[in-house]
């Protein structure tokens, strides 16, 4: 990033604190707390170890419904892409399940498989899933056929076909679902936490609004939201940036 | 160097839209000797890509059969597509070592970039590449994998004429230090003269055999474009019912 860009950032986050001080000041409420008196409760949060347990659950839950949804929504998402049969009869499913409401997915497992993890898990994996296999059965139509003839004619198989000439072209779509996937994940585990556990960033604020108090909620908010920019900032962009350097 | 031999009983395309069935090829008999270097030359849209992509086995949806040598399964076909189709994500080395068979050495790659003046490049991605730059690597990509028979559908097309005759040379060059069984595309007559040991005229769909010539030059008067214009004259003058095609 250029420094103009870089200033032009920093400017604009401090343009954001600012308005947010302003109204704060003139508003003078405890629902609307100042960015400071934000931080300090951050801080004593961070201190106290509450905010970093509850994070880290919400966290753990995060990679690992988020790692199954990525792993077999891809997998499902090229079959139904190359398979033209499969993808006619599942197309019904597909749409389906990306219909069903995230709120009576979470309920429905908790009523059927119980208040447990597993059940937390299953709910966030099966709202995010078909989102993932659409994007994928997508991004697999469109794949050059031209290059896929050359590594038949080249006699490549299967495996060296899948990581040298479909993943590659596959990469901005799953970029796209992997994205795309960590903010819907994030909103709907903080639904599942406050329906059915006991910890956690969901279960937290819905305790803070249960006590009316505001700072605490903005508090855990900038953690999150603070989380999701590093992830960005230190997987994914530099992930982008090894798989498009050969892009002029 | 394999012996090759073609039997297009019938190849036809199905009906699309209000377009009905479309035959391609109808009773197309070829025979390849080891080591010949043979151009077909026809008119645009006569089917000759789909016999490529049917002896490349890309296309099984035909009647007949293609004998390659001795061999019934998976003969190594070098291909040089019209399009080079290399993968852009992949330097120029790695496209062309991707294709290499496991017991074959990645070592056999420098003598083809040497040949081909790209050995300062083998480490470039395609897309910095020139359109002759990336035909060079196509045609090394053909070479390495040391095919029963080397396909080449118009791999010159679109370039410019010294472009496309320097390219030709470097061409001629590795298959004189390297002979394969070659079933060249192209519908310009002074290239197929310039490259092949027999030149083989095709109808318009459904692409039949018209004629067979050999060209009597030899290899080191091609460089002579006397030499090929008088046998062009020559050919266009003895057999009239080619004009049509060219």
């Amino acid at each position: 990033m250029s420094s103009l860009k870089k200033l032009l950032s920093g400017l604009s986050l401090l343009a954001f604190l600012a308005v947010w001080q302003g109204f704060a000041v003139y508003l003078n409420s405890n629902t609307l707390p100042t960015p400071g008196k934000v931080a300090v409760i951050f801080w004593q949060d961070c201190v106290s170890g509450q905010l970093p347990f509850h994070l880290g659950v919400t966290l753990l839950r995060l990679v690992v419904s988020f790692s199954i949804a990525m792993l077999s929504g891809c997998a499902i998402g090229i079959i139904l892409g190359r398979n033209k049969k499969l993808d006619a009869f599942f197309d019904n499913w597909l749409v389906i399940f990306l219909n069903i409401p995230a709120l009576v997915t979470i309920i429905l497992c908790y009523v059927w498989f119980g208040l447990d993890e597993s059940a937390a898990i299953l709910a966030v994996v099966i709202n995010k899933i078909p989102n993932v296999i659409v994007t994928i059965r997508e991004g697999t139509r469109a794949l050059d056929q031209d290059l896929l003839e050359m590594a038949r004619c080249y006699h490549f198989g299967r495996r060296k076909t899948l990581i040298h000439v479909i993943w590659p072209q596959l990469h901005p779509f799953v970029m796209g679902a992997t994205r795309s996937g960590l903010a819907l994940i994030w909103k709907i585990i903080l639904v599942v936490e406050l329906l059915g556990r006991s910890n956690g960033m969901g279960y937290q604020l819905h305790l803070f609004f249960q006590l009316f108090d505001v700072a605490s909620i903005l508090a855990y908010t900038v953690a999150f939201v603070a989380i999701i920019q590093l992830i960005e900032l230190v997987i994914l962009k530099p992930l982008d940036k090894k798989s498009q350097r050969w892009r002029r | 160097m394999t012996h090759i031999r073609i039997n297009v009983h019938s190849k036809t395309y199905p009906a699309v839209g209000q377009a009905g069935h479309h035959l391609a090829i109808a009773n197309l008999n070829l025979s390849l000797n080891a080591g010949e270097f043979v151009c077909l030359v026809g008119p645009s849209g006569c089917g000759k890509t789909t016999l490529l992509n049917i002896i490349a086995g890309l296309d099984n949806d035909y009647e007949g059969d293609i004998i390659i040598g001795k061999q019934h399964t998976h003969p190594k076909i070098g291909y040089i597509f019209q399009n080079p189709r290399l993968l852009p994500w992949r330097t120029v080395r790695e496209n062309i070592e991707l294709t290499l068979d496991k017991n074959q050495s990645p070592a056999i790659i420098d003598p083809l970039l040497e040949v081909m003046q790209l050995t300062h490049a083998q480490n470039v991605y395609p897309e910095r590449l020139s359109l002759g730059m990336s035909r060079k690597v196509s045609i090394i990509r053909g070479f390495a994998v040391e095919p029963d028979v080397l396909l080449m559908d118009e791999p010159f097309v679109s370039l410019d004429a010294p472009t496309a005759r320097q390219v030709r040379e470097l061409l001629l060059k590795l298959w004189q230090q390297r002979p394969h069984t070659v079933l060249f595309v192209t519908h310009d007559l002074r290239e197929a003269i310039a490259l092949a040991d027999r030149l083989i005229f095709l109808s318009a769909a459904p692409m039949a055999v018209i004629s067979e010539i050999t060209v009597p030059i030899p290899r080191a008067e091609r460089y002579h474009e006397n030499a090929i214009e008088t046998f062009r004259q020559q050919l266009l003058n003895d057999y009239p019912e080619i004009k049509q095609l060219l």
